[in-house]
């Protein structure tokens, strides 16, 4: 067993507490009693950086109540972040059950979905939070029996002793609430793990097979409105005026009118982003009421022109950021990235001596990859429930950052933090599109002018042309190899609207003598935030693609290419801050080289790519079988390898590895939003592709290198190498390489 | 606004509704479930797909003066406690990731079922091809089908 007596007693408190009725609350608040954590500690330690805690309840008829901190979409945190708790409480998961908790970052810490952060930054503390629990159960026991507690025993939810006493957790529970909290915890070695690494069925699949109303859209109060926005068709404009009248004389309607969400000068926060600042509502009584009335509404448009922005920056200095004013389009974006191309860039790491190595190089390679903006598409649209008053205001719905939300929200309604309780419903996907709450403001405001519990609601083409798309991309890469077809330098130079995508520090930085990464960027009036792996989503896709095309010059097997880069990366590591660690970078590749067969017999009917990457502190490779079928190419088999650390439940680990494939397979081939005079053109799954059954593969089969290391994400890293692998394997097909995504037959397009 | 009686699950609600209202917004809106899904609104991705007479329908574009002297079935509807084979396959499988999508992949994968007992694969893509899963858990669904059938098979389903 670990001692873990350093973290508890620096830095936690674990209170416990009588329920009503007997039992034992208790709870881990993980630096919540420090008003001011001493801050480059708190910046540099994620653990102590997330101040986090965990809840348990245990109640006299043995009943278990897990809260589950983290809004859930789909990663499966209501199952696996509880794993952990039970797993250090000892506890029979048959007596488990599983709660949303609400937004409360003083018992619950920081509940953010993002960044496949949440069993990372929640792994200790939970681990904590049961062991301590379960260390007061057998004290009450031991007192109880009046033996030494070290005598006590515990298997699933059972308190034993060799005497043959035995006790259910239940019925010490209350006992169990009146014993000083341990100052000393004991965590179990993985090798005694009985529930993490035992795959679990998610929590709320009876619900979700009966229709149960889980979502945000599903959410209703008694005299509930129904608001939705008509926002304006193009990027930099805003409405001019209107006329409702023909609107307010169709059934349910009650008003129309203009709300502004931010007023000049607002401070925004990072998260803060919205399209639109004036906004068109209707509300009425009933869905289908308020879309058809909205239909009537006779609206002017114009130009919104330059804007300002006011972001708040880090320490606290607050900046002006100018939005232009054009209506872009999709061709003189690309302009526009190749004139931005050509100048000199922000140099954003240099090892050795790029300039010269490329000069004396015997091959020089250079290849161009672009990548258009995306949207997130979540199965449930945007939608917030609000109930706002002078006094209070009661939020539900789709969030992945409540934490963020709520300041934002405190700030708009004049309201302290403790007046405003939000509720995070299960979300119908997230992909990071909800961690901007800019619907949850909305809607609040919406109900605060109506004075009405009130539902706002996007409809598809209101979700989908609203914005905060992945950005648009692009990037050069060049390579030099010199006369012994040995890599010698290499050169990234990235960028985008309106950010670059370029992670410098990220392979195969660390193993070339000479290397150079820059990075520019556009501004835009379209608006961008994270999608599922941000920048690394572009990056594995191009990067990727690229060392397969320079280990081909190389004339060398790409995965032993990279593997010998890898291996030059550990043992003699070039630069400083390197992100990864070579030996897992590896690991994943020859694991799914092994699983594979790779470059063995009995794989000809394939045409075959590979790509790995890292991201979000995970390792992911795959390799791709692509066929021929019907004339198209066709992933007909994956094979995935994953590094994550502890895998806390396999078979949903599987799950997300195998949808993250999809994903990537879909968004290679069809993923993309282009506009024309700052219109999206795109509104619907009419046409906006998306990958479907007929279209997937027959098989993805997901192996995770076994280890003992703390868990680390899985949402996002096995998503950005699946477009390197599916450009890979293309050319095999093809024997052309696709530079362009989407991957697809038709004129390329010039940057 | 005129008055509408609608058979869902097997009981009567009165309604008041504008007969062009698609019968997804009734069955939410007026009737209460809230297991029928929006995602579209144009018939595209199967979120909203229903039994009216036993046949496979998307609510969205269906409307909710066709469904008067029908009966509807939805997923709360489906069978009595969770338990129609696609249902069981499901949570077998564990299917789920978001789960937004899934009442109406259940839907459409229940009609496949009685009408193809024993689907192949080629089967399943072309009868669920309308039902789209932004999560990706397609190869799931397909298995859940499968064993879906098998159960099936065992313990045919009444009516």
């Amino acid at each position: 067993m670990n001692n873990d007596k350093n973290a508890l007693d620096r830095r936690s408190f674990l209170k416990a507490s009588l329920l009503s009725g007997g039992g034992l609350m208790l709870t881990v608040s993980w630096l919540s009693s420090f008003k001011s954590p001493h801050k480059a500690e708190a910046l540099n330690l994620p653990d102590q950086w997330s101040q986090l805690n965990g809840y348990i309840q245990i109640t006299s008829d043995n009943k278990i109540k897990l809260i589950c901190p983290n809004p859930e979409f789909g990663q499966n945190v209501m199952t696996s972040l509880p794993m952990i708790v039970a797993e250090e409480l000892d506890a029979d998961w048959k007596n488990v059950v599983v709660e949303m908790g609400p937004h409360d970052p003083v018992k619950l810490g920081a509940q953010f979905t993002g960044g496949s952060n949440s069993v990372r930054m929640y792994w200790k503390p939970l681990r904590e939070a049961g062991a301590a629990a379960r260390q007061m159960l057998r004290e009450a026991a031991a007192q109880t029996w009046n033996v030494p507690v070290g005598e006590v025993t515990t298997k699933a939810g059972v308190l034993l002793h060799s005497s043959g006493k035995s006790a259910k957790y239940g019925e010490m529970a209350s006992k169990a609430a009146g014993v000083p909290v341990p100052k000393e915890l004991k965590l179990k070695s993985p090798k005694e793990f009985t529930v993490v690494r035992k795959s679990k069925k998610n929590v709320e699949v009876q619900k979700i097979t009966s229709g149960k109303p889980l979502f945000g859209l599903d959410y209703t109060v008694d005299g509930m409105l129904i608001a939705m926005i008509q926002h304006p068709p193009a990027f930099g404009m805003k409405v001019k005026s209107f006329d409702a009248a023909e609107t307010l004389k169709m059934p349910g309607i009650k008003d129309v009118f203009i709300l502004k969400l931010y007023e000049d000068g607002f401070e925004q926060g990072g998260f803060d982003t919205r399209s639109f600042n004036e906004l068109l509502v209707i509300v009425g009584n009933t869905t289908w009421e308020v879309m058809n009335a909205r239909k009537k509404l006779t609206v002017s448009w114009e130009s919104a022109g330059q804007l300002k922005d006011t972001v708040a920056g880090r320490d606290g200095k607050k900046r002006e950021v100018v939005v232009p004013g054009a209506l872009e389009s999709t061709t003189t974006q690309m302009q526009q990235m190749q004139d931005y191309a050509a100048k000199p860039a922000q140099q954003l790491r240099k090892d050795g001596d790029p300039e010269t190595a490329f000069k004396n190089a015997a091959q020089v390679i250079e290849r161009t990859y672009n990548g258009p903006f995306l949207a997130h598409n979540c199965m449930e649209p945007m939608n917030f429930f609000a109930h706002v008053t002078e006094e209070k205001a009661l939020l539900a719905g789709p969030l992945q950052a409540p934490g963020w939300a709520e300041p934002t929200l405190a700030k708009l309604l004049n309201l302290p933090p403790e007046k405003i309780e939000i509720q995070m419903t299960r979300m119908g996907g997230g992909f990071g599109r909800r961690a901007y709450a800019h619907y949850l403001s909305e809607a609040a405001l919406i109900s605060r002018k109506v004075k009405a519990p009130v539902k706002l609601m996007y409809t598809r083409e209101d979700d989908m042309t609203y914005g905060i798309y992945r950005p648009m991309y692009t990037a050069t890469y060049r390579a030099a190899l010199d006369a012994n077809k040995n890599l010698i330098a290499f050169h990234v130079k990235g960028g985008g609207i309106p950010e670059h995508p370029i992670h410098a520090n990220r392979f195969p930085a660390g193993a070339v003598d000479n290397y150079l990464a820059e990075g520019w960027q556009i501004p835009s009036n379209i608006t961008i935030g994270a999608f599922r792996a941000p920048r690394s989503n572009f990056n594995a896709a191009a990067e990727q693609s690229f060392l397969d095309e320079v280990a081909e010059a190389a004339g060398k097997d790409p995965i032993e290419f990279r593997l010998a880069l890898l291996k030059r990366a550990k043992e003699n590591p070039v630069g400083k801050n390197n992100e990864y660690e070579p030996d897992r970078y590896a690991g994943v590749l020859q694991l799914v080289r092994d699983k594979s067969n790779w470059g063995k017999p009995g794989n000809e009917k394939f045409h075959r790519g590979v790509a790995a990457y890292f991201c979000h502190n995970s390792y992911a490779a795959h390799v791709v079988d692509m066929v021929s079928r019907d004339g198209q190419p066709y992933v007909e088999r994956v094979y995935s390898a994953m590094d994550c650390g502890i895998v806390i439940n396999p078979d949903a680990a599987t799950n997300m590895v195998q949808g993250a494939v999809v994903d990537g397979i879909g968004n290679s081939f069809y993923g993309e939003l282009t506009f024309k005079d700052g219109v999206p053109q795109k509104n619907n799954f009419s046409n906006y592709r998306m990958i479907r059954i007929n279209e997937v593969p027959k098989s993805i089969e997901v192996h995770f290198v076994e280890n003992d290391l703390d868990p680390t994400g899985l949402g996002e890293p096995p998503f950005p190498p699946v477009f390197g692998a599916v450009a890979n394997a293309l050319h095999k097909l093809k024997g052309k390489r696709y530079y362009n995504q989407p991957f697809r037959d038709e004129p390329e397009k010039t940057i | 606004m005129a008055k509408i009686t609608l058979n869902i699950n097997k009981k009567d609600y009165q309604l008041e509704a504008d007969p062009q209202m698609p019968l997804l917004w009734a069955i939410r809106d007026l009737a209460g479930l809230k297991g029928t899904k929006y995602g579209c609104g144009v018939a595209q991705c199967g979120a909203c797909v229903v039994h009216l007479d036993g046949e496979a329908v998307r609510s969205c574009v269906t409307k909710v003066s066709r469904a008067t002297g029908k009966k509807v079935v939805t997923i709360e509807g489906l069978s009595e406690n969770n338990s129609h084979p696609v249902q069981k396959a499901w949570q077998e499988v564990d299917v789920p990731q978001c789960g937004y999508c899934h009442s109406g992949q259940i839907m459409s994968a229940a009609v496949l079922l009685r009408e193809k007992p024993n689907p192949t694969d080629q089967d399943i893509d072309d009868a669920m091809a309308g039902n789209i899963c932004r999560c990706g858990t397609y190869l799931r669904i397909r298995e859940a089908i499968h064993k879906a059938a098998e159960m099936q098979q065992k313990a045919p389903v009444k009516g």
